[in-house]
């Protein structure tokens, strides 16, 4: 069974099609890197993956069940554009809410744990509004994979991260892979991407242009996949 | 984890967030106190005068400054994209709702403890009369308020204009819910209790509460989701 499915998936925002008929597959234990141009729905694909919010035809799967049933979100983890996490908490006030809300068993316990992994240990208590970008971003990392999910989606995760934040996603994502995560990323940045993707699906105007395994031709030179597939 | 910690887990978050900024708080808290002294310019304030206006009044400045506060419920989630880590959380989005709502109807009714003392001070009113039956009515009114305005802070947190859509969808239909208020708050403060004459007001005030709450948590994952 597939870890993520999305069996011909439509999304309209009013008369325009910001996904046409969307079908692909992540197995378990892959890295799937969605790559397109922007306003291509990358992004809009995701949320749906993600249950934020529902495609007008198809279906989502994942692990075969509907990604707004509550088990199947407890196994999702989702790393979007914002760091959905609250200014006005401290850090570790922060990953136990959340700890709390996925039900770990100690959260308190857990989100220390993370804090130590993303290097914010010593920073714990400090209020989220008075961290750097850099900090802010590990935090919403941590958040990200707090609750062990089996799947994460990715939106443009290495997008505005500073090095430190690079080096520890990285590392995350390599030990999530090693573990048999599954994990669905959109990116602009193919080097970074590639590199861990073991799948690619390249999305051109809401539809899907290419989706296969990721090749050595592709690793070598990100450029290869628009070049072949993409839009001229 | 059950349904209830969830519940409570939301709420004690949402309030630790505003004990913190106390944006809401202070905006709701001095704008209904300002609405009150404004008024008692108006008015001339004497007894009788005041007791026949009370309900409306005190009403009218409680669902102006509850509206300023129930804004910011689901607003506070936009900033880093918070709304979506909470619609992703394995908890039933009516916990999340009802989170919301008790975390809004506790800083709604600290609002209104603080300007009811305000409103007999500057009308001269001996309001504390029928003091538990009072009591209960704030409580059965602000949770009509409450839900209302949270279940309509959660279907415009997208909008651009909501601080105006907020109350323009919300105050028709709480309507009925503040005629009753009104009117069991003006014979309350008036030194009548819950009489033959008013009893079908309480009963819509709890009706409205029941009927409302249960609309509400039936629609919020629909407003939240699509």
């Amino acid at each position: 069974m597939s870890a993520v499915a999305v069996e011909d998936v439509w999304k309209f925002y009013g008369d325009y099609p910001a996904l046409r008929d969307v079908r692909l597959e992540a197995a378990p234990g892959s890295c799937l890197a969605l790559i397109g141009r922007n306003g291509a729905g990358k992004t809009t694909l995701l949320r749906i993956i993600a249950g934020f919010s529902k495609a007008q035809r198809g279906k989502i799967k994942i692990h075969g069940a509907d990604p707004r049933e509550t088990e199947t979100r407890r196994q999702l983890g989702f790393l979007g554009h914002g760091i959905a996490v609250y200014d006005e908490l401290s850090a570790l006030e922060n990953l136990t809410l959340y700890g709390k809300l996925y039900n770990l068993k100690d959260p308190h316990q857990s989100a220390l744990e993370w804090l130590e992994r993303t290097g914010l240990e010593r920073v714990r208590n400090g209020l989220v509004r008075e961290f750097s970008r850099g900090m802010r971003q590990r935090l919403a990392v941590a958040r990200a994979f707090l609750h062990e999910p089996s799947v994460l989606l990715l939106d443009e995760p290495f997008t505005a991260l500073d090095d430190r934040a690079i080096a520890v996603l990285q590392r995350l994502l390599r030990e999530a892979l090693a573990a048999g995560k599954t994990i669905v990323m959109s990116t602009h940045q193919l080097r970074e991407a590639l590199e861990l993707a073991t799948h690619v699906a390249l999305l051109s105007r809401g539809q899907l242009a290419y989706h296969g395994a990721c090749t050595p031709e592709m690793v070598a030179d990100p450029g290869y996949i628009y070049a072949r597939y993409g839009e001229a | 984890m059950g349904f209830l910690r969830q519940v409570w887990v939301v709420t004690m978050k949402d309030l630790r967030a505003e004990i913190r900024t106390k944006e809401a708080i202070n905006a709701s808290l001095a704008f209904s106190i300002v609405i009150l002294l404004l008024f008692s310019f108006a008015f001339d304030p004497t007894d009788e005068t005041m007791r026949g206006l009370s309900g409306g009044l005190l009403w009218i400045v409680f669902a102006f400054a509850g509206t300023l506060m129930l804004n910011r419920s689901f607003a506070r989630e936009l900033p880093n994209d918070c709304l979506d880590a909470l619609v992703a959380a394995p908890i039933p989005t009516s916990a999340l709702f009802l989170g919301k709502c008790l975390a809004n109807y506790v800083l709604v009714l600290a609002v209104e403890l603080v300007s009811l003392p305000v409103f007999g001070i500057f009308y001269n009113v001996h309001w504390a009369r029928q003091i538990p039956e009072l009591l209960l009515v704030l409580m059965l009114g602000s949770w009509a308020l409450t839900v209302i305005g949270t279940i309509f802070s959660a279907l415009t947190v997208n909008i651009k204009l909501r601080e105006v859509m907020l109350p323009m969808l919300t105050y028709p239909i709480l309507i009925p819910a503040l005629m009753s208020a009104m009117q069991l708050t003006t014979a309350l403060v008036g030194g009548t209790p819950i009489n033959s004459d008013t009893i079908d007001s309480l009963k819509m005030l709890v009706g409205f509460d029941v009927i409302f709450t249960a609309v509400s948590l039936v629609l919020v994952e629909t407003v939240l989701v699509g």
